[in-house]
């Protein structure tokens, strides 16, 4: 079994870590009754004994004494690393895997990235070696952080080069959070595009989640929980934007968010963590789903999100379950992924579903999904017969589509807007080791990955024949 | 005589373990003496405790399923895998057939060649080795492949069969083309004989057949399972060596055996499929009676090639899982062309772009090797559609 460590900087990213790390827990306590440490909990916990001299780890196979989550914590303001360790999850984290400065970043990537990034280079990298050696075999590094601030965007940027430096063969899969375009930090398009260099570059894979989106979802959630509408009814027991279930107690007004986003890191995790008639590794996202370096921003869509707790027909329900990954509504980034071209897709399914589910589903999709002409069975499956709690069965669809390219091409417009007028430049050239050319560099980046996929999203509706064989002397 | 077999990634390893449940239920309930014993002696050895143990060795670069194979087995109460006699790691190979076959399958080969060698240490006599996997993923393909290799170099005298489960045409993996190519053109020099299964067919069969609703991968591979144990099974129990010869063109006898005797005459319909050479295995009741004239049909067969020479069958009445009657054909024919020509186009369409091409470069493949693959596959190809 291997292990994962996920690495959660700035408020954002600390925030989405926390919702993943309680509902990560509920759904083991719900499938281990038996209060041993098992192979699923420790791909992403420590097993520890405090009474024990060493750090106390203890084998797989003995009972949970202290569960402690592989995270790395960065963050540049104390605010939230100590709402959380004052808050029920303070013991799966100890003072080892914290990093906190007093004074943030100051919405700046390049004081992110640069001031902060130097200071705290070898805090960091040490760190992440020492959750590194907690691990028998570590897979996966999981990065969250959002595009827009200062922290999770510079230095989260920066953490993810040091990780390719240090664990060049461990996979890096990152979660940003993009903001909105009402966004209250004005320089946050700087802070995006600036951060997009740096994960194209470095990510193996990009699952990009938008605020709007994460807004627009919650919001249509609460209305049908509170429209009083005869049908859909959120279930009590679902954890999508609640872990404590169904919609009571909306904790805190980005929790929901956050919370859809945890429920994305559980599904993806899954397969690593649960058995199923069809593994789905994490090192084969990358393989199945990025056919060239640069183009590894995989699109999610979560369903169930909208739990109908009576229809009758179960099949029907988990035919439109499928359908739904593909519907613009159930998109986390706000896209639509039917009418552009998909050079992959992966159907990361959990729950009781069979494999004659899945190829009927792929089978009655597939005539309306443009694929591209060499990957015309672009399809990739996992099976994990473990459901989330209180659902019988979810999907994850994570597609290498070109329409997003539509949210780079609204950053990159919004990027010109501010950069046009030179406007806030001078604080980030304020900073030691920034440079202009850093903003002249990274919108170049951003438009070469756009114009990659605009050269592939011109090959939609072409007859492209097939490419001559070679021919054989005979 | 006794077979062993390497089972490889997740599909070896769940096929396998149906596989020797089908042969291990067939060979205890009800049957005859002789053919029990011979049998037993060509898939299982006896422990110390005189339990039957598996001859079979177990590799996976993942825990997960090879433990649970294992336990399935226990659970059976029939039959058990050797304790030592598996290999795991904790990785995978991520679906990626470079990985396996130039980083994992080297990294291993002393352990592995260890195991297999005690395995046949523990035959009187070995009649051959086989190797089960998928062409699909990274592991089963990829160490596959290079498994095979070293069974090769090591036993070159023995028969080497590889039995393969063809992925979907869609769904399962996105670069099983790329994988399948990279895995047949290999096979192709290593292997004595390729048995083949199609995730497709199998899974019409569960449907259609045996009308099942909702189907499994345990499904599909039982029936897969059943098939390949009524081909291996020791049909002429008197002198129970089958007799392979190396086919002609080199790989794909595809087993296509249907569930029951009666169904065998479609399969003889469709004559514009050339065949090479046909097996026949009868079971049960009334075997000598049964009329096989169709499969003579020198229309079937290739100009080169008389009916005498190319079809045989083996009539045994002892009954295979309790029915009352069954045939299966081992056909080496045009049967596989077509989803082998599918398998060349996509790849090679995907190729032209490059996509992916970086994936396996990173691990030690080549664009040059992946045209070496080609080259080969198309020869294949070209031998297969020629035949008339």
């Amino acid at each position: 079994m291997t292990q994962s460590v996920v690495v959660q900087v700035g408020q954002c990213g600390n925030q989405v870590g926390c919702r993943f790390w309680d509902l990560a827990l509920r759904e083991h306590a719900h499938v281990n009754k038996t209060g041993v440490y098992d192979e699923a909990l420790s791909s992403f916990f420590r097993n520890v004994d405090s009474r024990k001299a060493d750090s106390g780890a203890c084998a797989v196979g003995g009972r949970i004494q202290h569960l402690k989550a592989r995270a790395v914590l960065v963050d540049m303001e104390e605010g939230v690393v100590n709402e959380i360790l004052q808050g029920p999850l303070r013991e799966v984290f100890d003072s080892t895997q914290l990093l906190t400065d007093v004074s943030g970043s100051g919405n700046n990537w390049a004081v992110g990235h640069m001031t902060y990034g130097s200071a705290y280079r070898e805090q960091i990298v040490d760190k992440l070696r020492k959750a590194a050696e907690h691990c028998d075999c570590l897979q996966c590094f999981f990065l969250i952080h959002s595009m827009g601030g200062g922290t999770g965007s510079g230095l989260g940027t920066r953490v993810l080069s040091l990780l390719e430096e240090e664990f060049p063969d461990v996979c890096r899969i990152v979660t940003s959070v993009y903001p909105s375009a009402e966004d209250d930090v004005i320089t946050s398009p700087y802070n995006s595009v600036l951060a997009m260099n740096e994960l194209t570059e470095y990510a193996n894979c990009v699952i990009p989640v938008e605020n709007q989106s994460l807004v627009d979802i919650v919001n249509k959630i609460k209305h049908m929980s509170d429209g009083g509408m005869a049908g859909p009814v959120i279930k009590k027991d679902s954890t999508i934007i609640s872990g404590r279930g169904g919609t009571s107690g909306m904790e805190k007004p980005f929790d929901a968010m956050n919370n859809i986003v945890a429920n994305l890191l559980l599904n993806i995790t899954s397969s690593a963590r649960f058995e199923g008639s069809l593994n789905m590794d994490l090192n084969e996202i990358a393989m199945n789903l990025v056919p060239f370096p640069r183009l590894h921003y995989l699109m999610p869509s979560l369903t169930p999100l909208y739990t109908l707790a009576d229809v009758n027909v179960p099949t029907r329900r988990l035919d439109q379950m499928f359908s739904d990954a593909f519907s613009k509504d159930h998109q986390l980034i706000r896209a639509d992924p039917k009418h552009s071209l998909y050079l992959a897709c992966a159907l990361i399914v959990r729950g009781n579903v069979q494999v004659s589910d899945l190829r009927r589903n792929i089978e009655r999709l597939r005539p309306s999904l443009p694929f591209v002409s060499w990957n015309q069975e672009g399809w990739k499956t996992g099976l994990c017969s473990v459901p989330p709690v209180g659902h019988s069965h979810s999907l994850l669809a994570l597609a290498n589509n070109t329409c997003v390219k539509s949210r780079f091409i609204d950053l990159r417009e919004r990027f010109t807007r501010l950069y046009r007028k030179k406007a806030h430049l001078h604080h980030y050239l304020d900073v030691e080791g920034m440079e202009q050319s850093f903003f002249s560099e990274a919108v170049t980046s951003l438009s070469s990955l756009i114009e990659e996929y605009n050269q592939l999203d011109a090959t939609k509706n072409k007859v492209i024949h097939d490419a001559p064989r070679l021919s054989i002397a005979t | 005589m006794s077979v062993v077999t390497v089972q490889l990634g997740q599909c070896g390893n769940q096929v396998g373990q149906e596989l020797y449940d089908v042969i291990c239920c067939d060979a205890q309930q009800g049957q005859r003496k002789p053919y029990c014993k011979a049998s037993c002696e060509r898939f299982f050895r006896q422990n110390t405790r005189g339990d039957l143990v598996a001859r079979a060795v177990l590799i996976d670069m993942e825990p997960k399923v090879i433990n649970r194979s294992m336990r399935k087995a226990a659970e059976s109460g029939r039959w058990t895998y050797g304790e030592a006699s598996h290999f795991s790691q904790k990785q995978g190979s991520g679906n990626n057939w470079a990985n396996g076959f130039c980083v994992h399958g080297p990294r291993h080969r002393e352990v592995v060649e260890e195991l297999v060698r005690r395995e046949v240490e523990h035959c009187d006599r070995v009649s051959g080795l086989m190797a089960l996997m998928s062409v699909a993923g990274g592991t089963g393909s990829g160490v596959g492949t290079y498994v095979t290799q070293c069974l090769r170099d090591t036993y070159p005298k023995s028969f080497v069969v590889n039995h393969l489960t063809w992925p979907y045409e869609a769904g399962e993996v996105i670069v099983q083309n790329y994988n399948s190519a990279l895995t047949l053109s290999h096979l192709y020099q290593l292997s004595d004989a390729v048995l083949v299964h199609e995730n497709d067919t199998v899974h019409r069969i569960c449907s259609r057949l045996l009308r099942i609703k909702h189907i499994s991968f345990s499904d599909v591979n039982k029936v897969i399972a059943h098939q390949l144990g009524s081909v291996l099974q020791p049909a002429l129990t008197a002198d129970s060596q089958g007799v392979y010869s190396r086919s002609p063109v080199g790989i794909d006898w595809q087993v296509s055996a249907p569930s029951g005797a009666e169904r065998s005459r479609s399969l003889t319909g469709s004559s514009f499929n050339t065949s090479l050479a046909n097996l026949l295995i009868l079971r049960g009741k009334d075997v000598y009676s049964a009329e096989t004239g169709g499969f003579e049909d020198p229309a079937l067969y290739t100009s080169w090639l008389s009916p005498d020479a190319a079809f045989t069958s083996w009539k045994s009445p002892v009954p295979f899982n309790k029915y009352e009657k069954s045939a299966t054909l081992v056909s080496n024919s045009q049967a596989l062309l077509r989803p082998l020509d599918n398998m060349v186009r996509n790849a090679w369409n995907m190729f032209a772009s490059r996509a992916y091409v970086h994936q396996y470069v990173r691990f030690g493949i080549s664009e040059e090797d992946f045209l070496d693959s080609f080259t080969s596959l198309e020869q294949l190809v070209s031998s297969y559609s020629q035949l008339c």
